[in-house]
């Protein structure tokens, strides 16, 4: 089951760009957040934040608060901990060119030690499964590499192995803007699919989508939040003349 | 310009390519053609001799030991020691063996240590002073002459133990292996996509587990390269060890005695006045490099074991 994710005052820095300012939102359990906003406005930084990927970046750091559920994932958790509770999917697909499409899959469970075969095996299916993959894939599970799928194929992999350590939360950084309009509608599926079950915070450039997809939806612009409604509101009716502006692709 | 109104290009004067106006006549189409394929020629013609410049020195090596050596190999080269001056017949095979022991050793020595310095240069050591020190001693050591190798570890082991030994022939050697091995290695984890790396620690991986299970396994076939080229640059050497293994003309299995070792015996038999020991010098250098072509072949072989489909 998801989790809600609870952000209070949270400012990021790379090295002396201060790239999140004061950010305060609450993101409601299983249900898909959308967040849009021109290049470089923070979108990307925000939900590495989430799940403490930001600090990986030596020159990074980060003060606030976020809570999952009752857990401040800054003060309570160490960051390994908490990316086993928040999977990642990434804008570009990046599947381990050494691994079988079953050993990427299963390899967030392996790479932790995790053995049994039984539970391996039914984990890759189900997750495979889960992101719409297992029918086009399952024949060559263990010879093919993983890197040999199509772009759309390596995302929806992706998707399957961040899926496979049983997340509470998924994020996903412009998880179509590589693909095309078939794979994109796959992915987009997928979203609709996958919020029964976890939290989804979906960062796109593609404002459609955002509304096809998302319940609520965040504005931001030079690494402010400028707005955060329900996805309705934001398209239909913003309170602010910038989010209207962007909408309406004055500008950005 | 042509003067034929049909091939005349249409005066597009507003648009980026009427800037530069062409000449498509036909007879200037057909010797831009022509000229374009002479110069592919020339050019192909000069990578392809390149490429023999390349691969005819060792291609003359080997045929030259052949022409020189093969005849003096038998069965008895590889199964008997060397035979007391003026007795025909003996082998190699005590130095055969003597070898493979030191480079065993240099090996076991070297390797991993010439890693897990890639390693660190690599995933940990970026920017800061340690990690900027061992480069730098790393491309100094790469730079020290074997025979100095070889008078650093007489006075540092062989003088301590007061004794020659295959392990003093083993360390000179590993640490000539180690300086190719790090700086290979650390460029080989450089290469490896950030994106991956982040794939890991997305999924809840520690560091340490990323380098071993994922970046490491990424980069390893530019990492065995990197192995397997320090392996044969030492495998030949003999200044290292006329100071350490000091060689032996008998069978020898301790680590902490004298050794033989190929290098070696074919620099023995060669400066000998006998034209026997001079064949059999030959015999040797060709088994030598036999061997390390062998080496290098098999792990290749082993290291492509495996390969999935469709993996870049």
């Amino acid at each position: 089951m998801g989790v809600g994710i609870d952000v209070q005052n949270l400012n990021a820095w790379y090295g002396s760009t201060h790239t999140l300012q004061d950010i305060s939102l609450s993101i409601p359990a299983n249900h898909a957040t959308a967040l849009i906003g021109p290049s470089g406005c923070g979108k990307s930084t925000f939900v590495r934040c989430l799940n403490r990927m930001h600090e990986t970046n030596p020159i990074a750091r980060a003060t606030g608060v976020v809570k999952m559920g009752d857990v401040d994932i800054y003060e309570d958790a160490n960051p390994v901990e908490i990316r086993r509770r928040v999977g990642m999917v990434f804008q570009r697909p990046n599947p381990f060119p050494t691994m079988s499409i079953y050993d990427n899959v299963a390899s967030g469970l392996k790479l932790n030690g995790f053995r049994n075969k039984a539970i391996l095996d039914e984990t890759v299916e189900r997750s495979l499964r889960a992101a719409a993959l297992w029918d086009e894939v399952k024949d060559e599970l263990k010879k093919k590499s993983g890197a040999s799928l199509s772009g759309g194929q390596q995302q929806r992999m992706c998707i399957a192995r961040a899926l496979a350590v049983d997340p509470e939360v998924l994020l996903m950084d412009e998880p179509a803007s590589a693909l095309d309009p078939v794979s994109t509608s796959k992915i987009e599926d997928l979203i609709f699919e996958l919020k029964r079950q976890y939290t989804i915070v979906i960062v796109t450039h593609n404002m459609q989508q955002a509304a096809r997809v998302a319940e609520n939806t965040g504005f931001f612009l030079n690494g402010k939040m400028v707005e955060f409604d329900s996805t309705h509101k934001i398209f239909t009716n913003p309170k602010d003349k910038r989010t209207e502006d962007y909408i309406t692709g004055r500008f950005g | 310009m042509s003067t034929n109104p049909l091939h005349t290009p249409p005066p597009l004067q507003d648009s980026a390519i009427a800037r530069t106006p062409r000449d498509r006549s036909p007879r200037r189409t057909r010797l831009n053609h022509i000229r374009r394929h002479l110069w592919n020629r020339i050019v192909m013609g000069l990578a392809v001799l390149s490429t023999i410049i390349v691969i005819a020195p060792l291609v003359a090596i080997l045929f030259y030991l052949i022409y020189k050596g093969a005849s003096s190999l038998n069965l008895a080269f590889f199964t008997h020691i060397p035979a007391p001056v003026g007795e025909p017949g003996g082998g190699m095979a005590n130095a055969i063996l003597g070898s493979g022991i030191i480079l065993g050793l240099a090996s076991l020595m070297g390797i991993p240590v010439g890693i897990a310095a890639g390693v660190y240069l690599a995933e940990f050591g970026r920017g800061k002073l340690l990690g900027s020190a061992i480069r730098f001693t790393a491309d100094v050591l790469n730079g020290v002459p074997s025979i100095v190798m070889g008078i650093s570890i007489y006075s540092l082991i062989v003088m301590q133990q007061k004794h020659f030994s295959a392990f003093a022939g083993g360390v000179a050697l590993a640490i000539m292996m180690v300086p190719t091995i790090t700086r290979t290695t650390e460029e080989m984890l450089a290469t490896v996509p950030h994106a991956i790396r982040e794939a890991a620690y997305g999924l809840g991986v520690p560091k340490w587990r990323t380098v071993l299970s994922v970046t490491l396994k990424t980069a390893s076939p530019g990492i065995i390269t990197g192995c397997m080229l320090a392996f044969a640059r030492v495998a030949g050497e003999t200044a290292p060890l006329l100071f350490t293994a000091f060689g032996n003309q008998f069978w020898s299995f301790n680590m902490n005695e004298p050794i033989a070792a190929l290098p070696l015996q074919i620099y023995i038999y060669a400066i000998s006045p006998y034209d026997e020991w001079h064949r059999l010098a030959w015999a040797g250098s060709l088994v030598l490099i036999v061997m390390i072509m062998a080496a290098v072949t098999l792990v290749r072989i082993y290291a492509n074991r495996g390969v999935l489909k469709g993996a870049s």
